[in-house]
């Protein structure tokens, strides 16, 4: 059964891409890895970030009042839906060649318009093989809130597994190397990552 | 695959040949399954190490840790710390080179260290076995090492060329290691063993403290050893059958026996000298007989004042030598046949065992065995001398075992006493030492450093561990060993009979021990009968 895509690329660089959902409020979950289609090299990213905004930017969304309303108030006012827009944003840390992973930067950055599709459980597994994505990670400056993502990405990439203690114990051992004087962060991400 | 290779243990972080490899365990491994004395393997780039494991120790990468422990309920946090955060490290003395990583050379010294990261691995049976060969007919297997089954052997042969020790506190087991000692060299040895048997256990039984009975050498092997006793009425007693009663007499005592005894007897600097003006006037030979049979005041007053000793000299003189006439074994005429017998039974390849009985106190043993032994090794000295000029065999290489060793072997009296010459001279008159000791401080430095093989059960003071380790080289890495060894059947080796020290649960000498050696046994006593029948017609 063919994915559908989550949404599409509108802005890339080597190190990461942003692209819009195509469901207002629904990106894809913090951490969770994510790929683009194309048809040579699939760059793969994990979310960092999502933001809903105005898409015009001259005009910020206000106050609906305190009706009570709620969900509702897109359902009495239906143009609101096309006003905003919600995007994410992936940290590119590998990318697909055919069948094949690698955990490196893909050669080149991610197309704009491209489809933006979920990594399958298969696909999660092969990347998490190499725990080198956590150095990619950790070493971006750009997301304020990084070890909420790890212990997201790692959650997410815990549920694939067929044992999920040993590969969080695997990638605890990768994030003390990566952070040898800061155990006590290293555990605190380890408990987010278990929920 | 243990068979093969043993389990990987951690990678080598640090080191240095004369300090030792620093290597941190993998997480995989548990600090707590580490021993002191076990035996690893390095896979270096180009050749294999073997090493011995001498400490453990736990280490930490972040200090913030150690002050603000995690949580380690949770078995994921736990399981992160272990080998991360927090790790064991290994301190692996290098002790040989295995040569080329694939082909098997024989081992030889250790010159160099292993590269950075080379992987450590528990040894396995082979590495062992290529380290202290297989038994054969002169390696005896005398226990294995911790937590392994393999074979740790004792080359017999290169052990009795030169005077050995066997230490540790009492009830250790080194009566037991001895009788196995014993039989071995009996077994797999071209030398015979004199044994100066003080409690009376090697002959026919050894008791434990539980009261456990097992056989003394006479009952394994008993047409190669010969029972003697000093107190034939304690044998008796205890149902043993005794080949010959030891009788010594007065003429046999010289002064230097005297002078050994000085402070057993409570005897004064002046007294010994008396003993040698007597020994000048009377001759060596007469002179204990004339001095315990002078009675008269005026007789004594005369020889006294002739001979310059002052009188409570003489009492203080007197009331030492009124002892030694208190044995029963010391006679005023004993014809001198105790040498003889000892030494024909040696020459006919029976190993003696000489027990004390009743005797069992330090002026009686340390009498009896200097006095002996003084003239066995005259004997076999005079022996060696004409083997060496005629270019012919010398006499049957002896081992001469002494318990108690620090009394004869101190600084203060070992200059005087045979044991001392023959720890110096070494196998020079084929003649060597088993020393037993539970103090092995009082011992004479310089007869420890030349006692060729040591074997160490449990020592727990300092100044026996430190004397015991003179001049070895690892002496602070096989310190903590020795210190740590369990204070039953465990025994730390080193020194010429073994390519490196290792620490080793000693066999089991019981029953099954008497099994596996009765086939040998039986067929080095059933030649021996052979040869006494054949004497016995000619």
């Amino acid at each position: 059964m063919a994915l559908s895509a989550l949404g599409e690329v509108i802005e890339a660089n080597t190190a990461y891409f942003v692209a819009q959902s195509y469901e207002l409020h629904n990106p894809p979950v913090l951490g969770s890895l994510v790929h683009v289609g194309d048809s040579e090299v699939d760059v793969v990213g994990v979310v960092c970030f999502a933001h809903t905004h105005s898409l015009d930017e001259g005009r910020r969304a206000i106050a609906r009042g305190n009706g009570g309303e709620g969900e509702d108030v897109f359902r009495s006012h239906p143009e609101l839906s096309k006003l905003l827009c919600t995007d994410f944003k992936a940290l590119a840390v590998g990318h697909k060649k055919g069948s094949q992973v690698f955990t490196f930067l893909s050669p080149r950055p991610a197309r704009v318009h491209g489809y933006v599709y979920l990594c399958s459980a298969d696909e999660v597994r092969e990347l998490s093989q190499s725990l080198a994505f956590l150095r990619m990670l950790l070493s971006d400056r750009s997301v304020a809130c990084m070890d909420e993502v790890v212990s997201a990405c790692l959650r997410h990439c815990a549920a694939a597994q067929e044992d999920a203690d040993s590969f969080l114990i695997r990638a605890g051992r990768e994030l003390a190397t990566l952070m040898p004087k800061d155990f006590n962060r290293v555990a605190e991400m380890l408990k987010k990552a278990r929920g | 695959m243990t068979s093969e290779h043993g389990d990987r243990l951690g990678l080598v972080i640090s080191g240095s040949l004369v300090e030792g490899i620093e290597a941190k365990l993998d997480p995989s491994a548990s600090v707590e399954d580490m021993a002191v004395g076990r035996y690893v393997t390095i896979s270096g780039e180009k050749r294999r190490f073997f090493g011995m494991v001498t400490d453990v120790s736990l280490e930490s990468s972040d200090e913030g840790l150690l002050l603000n422990p995690p949580d380690t309920s949770d078995p994921v946090i736990a399981g992160v710390l272990k080998g991360s955060g927090t790790y064991g490290r290994l301190h692996i003395l290098p002790l040989l080179s295995l040569g080329i990583a694939d082909a098997m050379d024989g081992p030889k010294p250790v010159k160099t260290v292993p590269a950075h990261f080379s992987e450590v691995r528990e040894a396995c049976q082979a590495d062992v076995e290529l380290v202290f060969g297989k038994e054969d007919e002169k390696r005896f297997h005398i226990g294995s090492p911790l937590d392994m089954e393999t074979k740790v052997c004792l080359n017999l042969g290169e052990f009795v060329k030169r005077s050995n020790g066997i230490f540790g506190k009492s009830g250790t087991g080194k009566t037991y290691l001895t009788c196995l000692l014993l039989s071995g060299i009996l077994q797999k040895s071209s030398a015979v063993s004199l044994v100066f048997d003080m409690h009376s256990e090697y002959g026919w039984e050894v008791t434990n403290e539980s009261g456990y009975r097992a056989k003394g050498l006479k009952q394994l092997f008993p047409s190669s050893v010969a029972v003697f006793a000093l107190d034939e009425e304690s044998a008796r007693s205890r149902r043993v059958s005794t080949d010959f009663v030891v009788r010594i007499g007065y003429d046999e005592v010289e002064p230097e026996d005297v002078q050994m005894l000085r402070s057993a007897l409570n005897l004064t600097e002046a007294s010994v000298q008396a003993v040698y003006q007597f020994a000048r006037r009377f001759g060596d030979r007469r002179w204990l007989a004339k001095v315990l049979s002078l009675q008269d005041a005026k007789e004594i007053e005369q020889l006294t004042a002739e001979l310059n000793i002052h009188e409570s000299t003489y009492r203080n003189l007197r009331r030492g030598l009124d002892i030694l006439r208190r044995f029963p074994f010391l006679v005023p005429e004993a014809s001198n046949t105790s040498v003889r017998e000892i030494l024909n039974h040696l020459d006919r390849g029976m190993n003696v065992v000489l027990e004390f009985g009743r005797h069992a106190d330090f002026v009686a043993y340390v009498l009896v065995a200097n006095l002996l032994s003084r003239r066995i090794y005259a004997q076999y000295r005079e022996r060696t001398e004409r083997a060496m000029g005629e270019n012919a065999p010398g006499p049957r290489p002896l081992v001469i075992t002494i318990e108690e060793a620090h009394r004869f072997l101190n600084t203060e009296v070992s200059q005087h006493t045979i044991f001392g010459t023959i720890a110096r001279e070494m196998r020079k008159y084929n003649v060597t030492l088993l020393v037993i000791d539970q103090r092995p401080s009082g011992i004479d430095e310089e007869v420890l450093s030349q006692l060729g093989t040591k074997i160490c059960c449990l020592l727990d003071n300092e100044k026996d561990i430190d004397s015991v380790l003179a001049g070895v080289s690892g002496k602070s890495e096989l310190r903590s060993i020795l210190a740590k060894l369990e204070s039953k059947q465990q025994a730390l080796i080193f020194g010429h009979a073994v390519p490196v020290p290792v620490v080793v649960r000693t066999r089991e000498y019981g029953p099954g021990f008497y099994g596996e050696i009765g086939g040998a046994g039986q067929t080095k006593g059933s030649t021996l009968t052979q040869q006494d029948i054949e004497e016995m017609w000619r």
